[in-house]
């Protein structure tokens, strides 16, 4: 599956366009994760916890959004889009949208 | 944190041992988050702006764009979609700083190098997935941040959080 954040896909021609997908997840961070952030926000330097926290999520929003497309029959993605909101204290939404297409390559002029 | 303290002091008089150790606990532990926060904060910080220089310097002959069209000259193929992230967090001194720094206004030095190396560090992470990827492009790079570490406690961890994407492409 191509997935690319610009409108058309270099080097692809779209052929056919099948309509908006989305993904999206909510995550909670869990207390052992907080404590760890915790101290670390005490010296300073890198939350690996929350990084690895926010990778993990939008992996998983954007595989939801890849087997949306998938069902759609499309084999590209085009103009992906991420965004976040935080629902409650401690809770953030990941949320993945683009626009599904059937794509092809393109013939190769001269 | 401070304020019991004095109180403490007046109210039992006779034990000179137990205001001591208040003393110690109240105004000292403060005092040394404060110089060991500074000082340690300032290590790492030093530590991940050399390390980012030399990474900078393997990455900086990938071409970087915010656009989504390419000069029509360029002839690419392979686009993949390519992402990285960092949470940054702050230490017990910028935080210190920042806070009496709300008292007044201003810039806030201490938390604009945070925020500045969140995002060296994601554009770095994003480089280096499009490096694995064999791409020597990165088009229409967007930026974000996100807010997964706020709502800590009741003022909430100072960190800086950047979500960094783009469209990696092997270019002819």
């Amino acid at each position: 599956m191509l997935v690319v954040n610009t409108e058309y896909i270099p080097g692809y021609q779209v052929t056919q366009i099948k309509g908006l997908v989305q993904g999206n997840t909510i995550r909670a961070k869990n207390v052992g994760r907080d404590i760890m952030a915790g101290l670390k926000n005490l010296v300073g330097g890198e939350l690996k916890g929350y990084t690895e926290l926010l990778t993990e999520s939008r992996r998983e929003a954007m595989q939801r959004m890849l087997n949306q497309a998938q069902e759609l029959g499309a084999n590209a993605v085009v103009n992906v889009r991420f965004s976040t909101s935080s629902i409650t204290q401690g809770a953030a939404e990941l949320y993945c949208y683009g626009t599904a297409v059937v794509a092809q390559p393109q013939v190769q002029q001269g | 944190m401070v304020r019991p303290s004095w109180l403490n002091l007046r109210c039992n008089r006779g034990n000179s041992m137990e205001d001591v150790i208040a003393l110690i606990v109240y105004l000292g532990l403060p005092v040394i988050f404060l110089i060991g926060g500074y000082a340690i904060g300032k290590t790492v910080e030093n530590r991940h702006f050399r390390d980012l220089e030399r990474r900078e310097e393997i990455y900086k002959r990938i071409v970087r764009m915010t656009t989504k069209r390419i000069p029509s000259n360029w002839h690419a193929n392979d686009p993949i979609l390519v992402q990285g992230q960092a949470v940054i967090g702050s230490d017990y001194f910028k935080t210190f700083a920042s806070q009496i720094r709300n008292l007044f206004g201003g810039r806030v030095r201490s938390l604009e190098t945070l925020m500045e190396r969140a995002r060296r560090e994601a554009m770095l992470r994003m480089l280096e997935e499009a490096r694995e990827h064999g791409a020597n492009a990165v088009i229409n790079i967007r930026e974000e941040t996100s807010t997964i570490g706020r709502g800590y406690g009741r003022q909430g961890l100072a960190s800086a959080e950047i979500f960094v994407y783009g469209t990696a492409l092997k270019v002819s």
